[in-house]
Formats: structure tokens, sequence, C-alpha cells
């Protein structure tokens, strides 16, 4: 037995939301692979994954973004077995990263994002927004850690967080952590669990829209701020439609 | 058109109508007056279907149908339009697309042909128009970022758009200023009154203010206390409330 490939377990930090089931039948050996991905100065590029059925299990994404690079990755958790994706970035100087991503599904497992922003130098920016539907007994998670350098001054990095449980039973967890070792810089997170809103729910059905009809347009419109950033328009009603998909055979 | 016969409901377990009886006529406008907590908005939501106003007794029909057996989204296609005292606020959600699936779905429940994008258009442009509403606040999310005026004009937008046969109107008037007020209560006129010829069409005000009764004139006024109604009368009850208080005439 190779020590090194130890499972990971709950008690780690960083899978502490994972199913623990889930957990032990992974394959060591995959665990370490890291699909690496670098960015030249002031390249641009954007990465669309879909973690359905096909692809479930633990994926991990490095990113290396030169000074002045842009780098976006959008993604769905939507597979009914547990599904991680993992991405690491490291930010040059004025470069970017846009994270939108949208867990959603039921029975009874977990998808999860677990992001590391690592703004190494001054004046880079990331924006990252998970949004999360589940009902049955599923769990969404969104661990989101940003390291800011010493001298990564003018860093400006948002993450935000907001999931809707639509049947009791189904589960969200959020863990920002936020490690600052510059002074000069802006770090906001935000995160709120809650129902959909029965309030907006009757004032549809009171113009004639039908309850199922109402489900589906606010959940749309929830899922719809993880992809708000991604500039082509087909790819981004093409993912909206295909995270929207997953609701049907839920009970709205 | 619509018959409430010794309506009782609670809320939150709490009796708020206590044997509610009127009688609505197509091509008639009733006020329902009254003080606070007296079960006005109470009235509005259970005739709505709102979730959490349970009927404990009587009846209502509307159209000759049971209205309590239907659905909320089936009592509006059958033609009931309940405008809010606080309209609700819908982010992502444009007013467009809100008021085309709400208008087909509508014509699908009554197994009529659904309207097209431009068909559509041409009506909320129509119906903006009316109530001197810019088109563009309707390519806007739901009432998100609109002023209290500005919500009370896009209900009666709304309104006009669906043209139902009975609108309900919870405090339409307040939040207005009085130029809204005047364009609201013409609208109201515009859309709601019974032409000759025309469909049948009704309209139930509820409000604690004389002010919007000076545009849309009513048939029948109604005092509306303790969960009852306690006095009827034309429209110069209204000017008499006005005149000497709820407590004054009701009593």
């Amino acid at each position: 037995m190779n020590q090194v490939l130890a499972l990971p377990t709950t008690h780690d930090e960083a899978w502490r939301y994972a199913d623990p089931a889930a957990l032990a039948a992974l394959d060591p050996g995959e665990l370490d692979q890291w699909c690496d991905i670098t960015l030249s100065p002031g390249e641009a590029a954007c990465r669309v994954l879909v973690l359905d059925d096909a692809s479930p299990g633990v994926q991990r994404l490095r990113l290396t973004l030169a000074q002045g690079a842009r780098g976006a990755i959008f993604a769905i958790a939507s597979a009914s077995a547990y599904t991680r994706l993992e991405v690491e970035v490291r930010l040059a100087r004025g470069a970017h990263f846009e994270f939108g991503g949208v867990t959603v599904g039921s029975g009874d497992a977990t998808r999860e994002f677990v992001t590391r922003v690592i703004h190494a130098e001054p004046e880079a920016t990331s924006n990252q927004v998970v949004r999360s539907v589940h009902w049955g007994r599923a769990t969404g998670n969104f661990l989101g850690a940003v390291h800011v350098a010493r001298d990564a001054q003018q860093t400006d990095a948002a993450q935000n967080f907001r999931a809707i449980l639509l049947e009791k039973g189904a589960s969200a967890n959020a863990k920002p952590e936020l490690e600052i070792f510059a002074d000069d810089v802006k770090c906001a997170h935000g995160a709120a669990i809650g129902a959909l809103d029965d309030t907006a729910g009757f004032y549809m059905a009171a113009r004639g829209i039908p309850p199922e009809v109402a489900r589906r347009l606010l959940v749309r419109a929830f899922i719809a701020d993880a992809f708000v950033a991604l500039e082509d328009e087909a790819q981004r009603d093409d993912l909206l439609e295909q995270a929207v998909a997953r609701l049907e055979g839920s009970r709205l | 058109m619509l018959r409430i016969d010794n309506l009782h409901a609670t809320v939150g377990g709490k009796e708020i109508l206590k044997g509610l009886s009127l009688n609505l006529n197509a091509g008639e406008v009733h006020a329902i007056m009254g003080p606070n907590g007296a079960g006005k908005s109470t009235l509005g939501y259970v005739l709505g279907g709102r979730p959490g106003y349970e009927v404990t007794g009587g009846t209502v029909t509307f159209r000759g149908q049971d209205l309590l057996a239907l659905d909320p989204h089936e009592r509006a296609a059958t033609g009931l339009f309940l405008g809010f005292q606080y309209p609700v606020e819908i982010p992502g959600v444009s007013f467009v697309q809100f008021l085309r699936e709400a208008l087909n779905a509508q014509r699908n429940t009554r197994g009529e042909e659904p309207l097209s994008g431009g068909e559509f258009l041409k009506l909320a442009r129509a119906k903006a128009g009316l109530l001197k509403l810019d088109m563009e606040m309707l390519k806007r999310p739901v009432n998100v970022g609109f002023s209290g005026g500005e919500k009370k004009r896009a209900e009666m937008v709304q309104m006009g758009i669906l043209d139902p046969a009975l609108a309900i109107l919870d405090e339409t008037d307040s939040g207005l200023d009085i130029d809204a007020l005047r364009v609201v209560g013409e609208g109201i006129n515009a859309i709601m009154r019974q032409q000759d010829g025309g469909p049948d069409k009704a309209v139930l005000l509820i409000t604690h203010y004389q002010r919007l009764l000076d545009y849309v004139k009513p048939d029948f006024v109604h005092v509306l206390a303790g969960g009852r109604i306690v006095k009827s009368g034309g429209p110069e009850l209204a000017l008499q409330l006005e005149a000497e208080g709820y407590e004054a005439v009701a009593a």
C-alpha cells in the first residue's frame, strides 16, 4: 500500500462536506490527476464543463494565469453520484479569473465545487458565483478559498454562493475561506440558503401561471446568475438549458 | 358574477372573516372600505387563493363556478384578477416574459391559441401607453427597482393585458401621487368599465380613502368591519365615511 495516495476523509478540511461512503470508493490513483492549463500574458480562455452522469467523481483543474490573462470556467455538477470539481488558480499581475458554477439534482448524492484562488501578484481580480438547487436528500457545496499574497496589493476578489432547497431533506454548505496577507485589497463573500420564494409563487399564480411553470421560471432566473459572465450567448443559453433540464423529474 | 355567501376564513388559526356576504353583478363597481385589521386584504387573498388563508365556511361562486374549488392560477384563467397592495419583485424574470407566460397560460387553460411574440408586444405596448408607463420598463425584471407608484401602474398594465372579467384591487391607490392617481383611475375605467354589448366586467375596489372613488365612481359602497359587511349603500356612503369616520358610521 502506498500511503502517499491515502484516500481523503471528511476529517480533512477540504473534504468535510463530502460523502464519506463515496470517498471510500474513490480510486486513489485518479485522485492525483490534475488537468493543467496555462495562459500566457494577455491570453483569454474559457472552459465549460458539464459534470453529468458521463463524468461523475473528482475532477481537478489547475489554472496558471500570466500577467493580464483572463481565465474563465463555467460548470454544472449534476451527476447522480458524488461529483466534485476542484479548481486551483494562480493569478499573476492584473490577471482575472471568473468562475460560474451550478450544482443541481436530487437523489442522495453530494455535488461540490472546491476552489482555491491564489492572488500571487498585485492588481489581479477574481469573481466566483455558485448557485445550488437540490431536492430529495441531495447536497450541494461550495468551498471557496482565496489566498492573497503579501505583495498582491489592489486585489479584488469576490465570491457569492446561494442555494435553494426545494424539499426538506436536501442540504447545502458554504465554506468561504480568506487568507489575506496584503493590506490594500477588496475581498467580498456572501452566502445564503433558503427555500423558493412562496410570495413570488403566489404572485405568479394570481396572474395565471401554473405552479410548475412558476417554479421553473424562478429556478431558471436563480441559476442564470452563475452564467451571467459567460460571454458567448449560445453557450450561455445551452448551459442554462442543461441545468434547468435537470429539474424535470423533480416534484416541481 | 361574484356571489360570496357567509364566508368564514382564518389566517394562522385566527378567524378574520366572520360571515361575509357580498353580491357583484356584471357592469357594477363596488368599493369596500373599512378600518385597518377589518379583513379587507384577507378578503382579496382568500378570493385569490393565497396559501395560508383557509376558508372554514361559506361559499363563493364566480361566473357560475365554485371559486374555492379552483387553484389560484385556475381562478385567474377563469377571469379573476387580484391587484396587489404590495406587488412582488421577481429578480431575473422580465415583465415581458412574465406576462407572456401568464397570458398564454390563461389562454391555454381556456383552450385558446397562444399569442405570438409580436402580437403580445403590440398588446403590451398599447396597455403600457394607456397607463403612461414606458414600455422599456416592461423589459426590466418584474417590479425590481420600481417606485411605489410605478408598481401600481404596472399592476394596471398587467390587468389591461390579461383583460379579466372581475378585478379585485387591493389599495391600488396607495403610494400614488395626484397625477398617478388620475392616470390609474382612468386606466381602471378604460380597462374594466362594462361596454355596451361587450363582455361582462365588474370591479371590487378595496380602499381606505374616498380619493380613488372620485375617478372610479362606485355603484355600491360597503363597510367591512370585524370580518363582515356591516353597512352597504351608494356612493354617498363613501363621502359620509370620509366626513364622519368609520366608527360613527359603522356603529
